[in-house]
């Protein structure tokens, strides 16, 4: 997958997927995880030849509690907007947000955190102008939502991929 | 079931099956509800993000409580799920999208 | 006196049970191919769920199995169908 100063890292998650798996951290049992973690990491090379160099842990630590708490914060938004739906049916509408984000993993990243946060879907991304096209369940409550992409996560996400 | 579970770990795990169901159960109304497909794409994220996190974090208190050790495999249904089910999202979202302007 | 847990695992069944017949009721009516396919996605996530509270009504770790297998199966099938329903715009730009 990656390497950065000679330390391959899709090996060690499978290790460590493996290891959570099968629940018991012996010898036998790591050894065998490790083999296995090796010869998929070494078979799945070609498959995705497009490198990936992530850096700056604490950044992508920060990144994911801040998705979480986004994540909480518009499970309850979107809960009550489905509740009020009788009396009010939201306005739901697209927004275009330029991007300066240009790192496909980034982007990718990018993509998953928006559609995974209720509220929000990744509708279309135009890779010549750069531009991304967000589907917003209601444009009415006032977030600034391309304030959000933008300084909440395109931002930490640059940092960590450019 | 389970009877002999301290208190610790049973308040927590049933208040957060509580909260679970009670999302889970907002989005498929959601989906069942709303108006446009556009809408209604929403909805069923609720169950995949907050349901999920709430009734997997109550497994991890629950089997933790009862081997007596550190349970935390759910956390890999957890990883796969975010990472695969906004796949489908964005999937739906862009046949949406191309079969309403074709 | 620890009858809070076996409630709270009986209340999320019945929700998770509700709202897959939800979910059903939107696969029967459905308009567009979409929206079958939404609902399939949804109720895969509620039968995912209702076998971990399953493992927790029981005390079983063999549940967690089953869902993981959910998760995997449930992921393929769902994309399987949407990707299916955006065929024709891989020639379109």
């Amino acid at each position: 997958m990656k390497h950065r100063a000679g330390v391959p890292r899709l090996p060690f998650f499978l290790l460590l997927a493996w290891l959570l798996l099968s629940g018991d951290a012996s010898l036998g049992n790591l050894l065998l995880g490790l083999a296995f973690a090796v010869f998929i990491a070494v078979a799945a090379r070609p498959l995705r030849p497009l490198s990936a160099r992530p850096r700056r842990l604490r950044a992508a630590v920060l990144l994911c509690c801040r998705v979480l708490v986004d994540i909480a914060r518009s499970n309850l938004a979107v809960a009550g907007i489905i509740l009020r739906a009788a009396r009010r049916p939201p306005n739901g509408g697209f927004l275009t947000i330029p991007l300066e984000l240009r790192d496909p993993h980034g982007l990718a990243m990018l993509a998953v955190i928006v559609t995974g946060a209720p509220g929000t879907v990744w509708a279309k991304h135009d890779a010549q102008s750069n531009e991304l096209t967000l589907h917003v369940l209601d444009l009415d409550d006032r977030t600034d939502w391309a304030r959000i992409v933008k300084q909440r996560y395109e931002r930490p996400l640059m940092e960590i991929f450019e | 079931m389970n009877g002999d579970l301290p208190l610790w770990a049973a308040l927590p795990a049933a208040l957060l099956l509580v909260c679970g169901g009670l999302i889970t159960l907002i989005g498929a109304f959601g989906m069942y509800r709303l108006e446009s497909f556009h809408a209604r794409v929403h909805a069923p994220t609720l169950g995949a993000s907050m349901g999920m996190v709430c009734v997997l974090l109550a497994s991890m208190l629950v089997s933790s409580a009862l081997e007596n050790r550190l349970v935390i495999h759910e956390l890999l249904i957890l990883l796969f799920v975010f990472m695969t089910s906004p796949v489908t999202t964005m999937l739906l979202m862009r046949a949406a999208m191309f079969h309403r302007r074709g | 006196m620890n009858v809070l847990l076996p409630w709270a695992v009986h209340f999320a069944l019945a929700c998770f049970a509700l709202a897959m017949f939800l979910g059903l009721l939107r696969l029967l009516r459905g308009p567009s191919a979409e929206d079958r396919i939404l609902a399939l996605d949804a109720m895969y996530i509620d039968a995912l769920l209702i076998m971990l509270t399953l493992g927790i009504g029981f005390g079983s770790g063999a549940y967690f199995d089953i869902a993981l297998v959910i998760a995997l199966f449930g992921f393929a099938g769902s994309s399987a169908m949407a990707k299916f329903l955006l065929r024709g715009e891989v020639i379109e730009p």
